[in-house]
């Protein structure tokens, strides 16, 4: 009965739920207030520059670090001194994997499963599950110092998800691998995705737009961007044409200029390089609207010849550096 | 409970898969063994009283020997954060940890053993032997090197590094053995706290064959109360 019912609160409430967090190391101040919510089911990334923040929300989360002021819950059940309940739930993978060198993969994967309390009977199932999903499957009987990084990190995650967490939180899953363990691993996170709230930090912004429904960014202890890659990109971009006159007509730039500007969600115009042969180049700053059909009905009422027109999206490499700018400025 | 089994049984297996367990056991036993032979023979008596009157110095060593890597390393190599992100209390780390040390000296106090069973066999008359004061000293030694571990486990959460580690170690645990050799300078008053404390004063009385509760309460309390504070700074790592 009592479990019913926990299932019924747990729909309604979501998988984390952060407020108000603060936390200092020593005169430092790490967090400074960072709030945030996590539905069930969502991959959340965890962007910011180093030293903002990343690691010591994650910690806390997983019931490492202790939070000095606000309350961090895990599917309802607070992350404190006494969060055993809570870190049940979890399934961890700190930055740099620190895990036991001297243990065979087996052996750790066990060892880790009994101090996860996995009922015996289902130990070996979800061992096996764990080995599978993770492809360890060929270096069970290896020491875990003499594998390859990207065989550690998927030691890491197996470790994670072996007692069937309703959370993971991945703290730079991917940091240190070469490009084909980066893809292999990020598979493994998308698939894990589909049934897990996973929440992960990263430096590698592709990384957030291919495998994260939401973004949160952080800097400086505080949470500045939450939404969708897309969202966060607001819209913005620039437009870059060329374009010429027909022949035996002179294009003036200042006209073409003035034409340009008129063009509805145009923000911004800058004149760029031309193609030579009486062809001139512009850059077209927009905000919220996409300006190409205006560009293209403009050119053709004016008769001018459009050679060129390219489109750029601001990236969220773009925006990411927009918002963390300040930090790296300060000494 | 499982957790501490799990994390005792880990650290067993950690100790006999590395040089460790086999350096400090091979160390262990030909120091106690040279103690034996070489008091054996001089007494000309039937008895372990020569051994066991200098195997407390033996644990002053070996105690933090075994000890200082526990907590130290898992505090260096980064993998506390693992440890203590997993669903166990403090308490059950550190008991798991402290039984694992508990049994590496276990073995290495049963190889002892054959010499009980020679010196048995010395005795003038057979079934003579009496074997009173060796169940004695064993009990004594056993009870004395879980003092003494959990004591090198504490200095081990203290610090980060092994050596550290073990050198405090080896200071407290000196001092909870030295401590009753100076009493004789101090006024009587404070030389009878001076020798309550000294956990080589109560190993004396339990060599000697004779069970007293103030002797198993101080070892249990000197055991229990380091073990607890071992707890409490594994904690702080969270802050």
């Amino acid at each position: 009965m009592a479990r019913k019912f926990g299932d019924r609160a747990a729909m309604s409430q979501p998988m984390v739920s952060i407020r108000g967090l603060k936390k200092s190391y020593g005169p430092t101040q790490a967090l400074k207030g960072v709030d945030f919510e996590v539905p069930k089911g969502q991959v959340v990334g965890f962007l910011g520059p180093n030293g903002a923040g990343k690691s010591t929300t994650m910690k806390v989360l997983a019931g490492y670090v202790l939070a000095d002021e606000g309350v961090a819950t895990v599917a309802g059940i607070a992350v404190g001194p006494d969060s055993v309940e809570a870190r049940k739930r979890i399934g961890y993978l700190p930055e740099n994997n620190p895990i036991a060198e001297d243990m065979m993969v087996l052996d750790f994967l066990r060892f880790v499963a009994e101090v996860r309390g996995v009922p015996k009977a289902q130990r070996r199932a979800r061992l096996q599950a764990a080995i599978e999903r993770c492809g360890l499957g060929g270096v069970l009987g290896k020491d875990i110092g003499q594998l390859s990084k990207g065989y550690r990190q998927r030691v890491g995650l197996a470790q994670a998800i072996l007692h069937e967490p309703d959370l993971l939180i991945l703290d730079e899953p991917t940091s240190g691998l070469d490009p084909n363990q980066i893809v292999e691993i990020r598979k493994l996170i998308t698939e894990l995705g589909r049934e897990k709230t996973v929440i992960l930090s990263t430096h590698i912004l592709s990384e957030v737009e291919n495998t994260c429904q939401r973004v949160l960014i952080i800097n400086d202890g505080r949470l500045v961007a939450d939404g969708a890659p897309e969202a966060l990109r607001k819209g913005e971009g620039t437009v870059t044409v060329v374009v010429a006159s027909r022949v035996g007509v002179n294009v003036e730039a200042d006209k073409v200029r003035a034409v340009l500007e008129g063009v509805p969600g145009v923000t911004r115009v800058e004149p760029s390089e031309g193609e030579g042969g009486g062809s001139l180049g512009f850059a077209l700053r927009y905000q919220a609207e996409d300006p190409r059909r205006g560009v293209f009905e403009a050119a053709v009422k004016h008769d001018l010849l459009l050679l060129e027109m390219r489109h750029q999206q601001v990236s969220l490499e773009d925006t990411f550096r927009k918002l963390t700018a300040r930090a790296e400025v300060r000494p | 409970m499982n957790g501490s089994l799990a994390i005792a049984r880990r650290e067993l297996s950690a100790f006999f898969n590395s040089p460790i367990a086999y350096i400090v056991l091979c160390g262990f036993l030909l120091v106690a063994g040279w103690l034996y032979f070489s008091t054996l023979f001089l007494g000309g008596q039937a008895s372990l009283r020569g051994f066991f009157s200098i195997a407390p110095v033996l644990f002053v060593v070996f105690a933090p020997a075994v000890t200082m890597r526990l907590i130290a390393e898992e505090k260096k190599a980064g993998s506390l954060e693992l440890l203590l992100t997993w669903p166990l209390e403090e308490w059950q780390v550190v008991l798991g940890k402290f039984a694992a040390a508990l049994g590496l000296v276990a073995v290495g106090l049963a190889f002892t053993l054959p010499y009980a069973f020679t010196v048995s066999s010395l005795t003038a008359q057979p079934g003579t032997f009496d074997w009173g004061p060796v169940v004695g000293g064993y009990l004594g030694l056993t009870l004395m090197a879980a003092s003494f571990l959990a004591v090198g486990l504490w200095a081990s959460a203290v610090s980060k590094n092994q050596i550290v580690a073990f050198i405090a170690g080896l200071l407290l645990c000196f001092a909870l053995y030295f401590v009753d050799k100076v009493a004789p300078l101090f006024p009587d008053a404070i030389g009878g706290l001076l020798q309550y404390l000294s956990v080589d004063y109560h190993f004396e009385n339990v060599a000697r064959g004779v069970l007293d509760t103030r002797d198993l309460l101080f070892y249990a309390s000197l055991t229990t109360g380091a073990l607890l504070l071992t707890t409490r700074t594994l904690a702080a790592a969270r802050r």
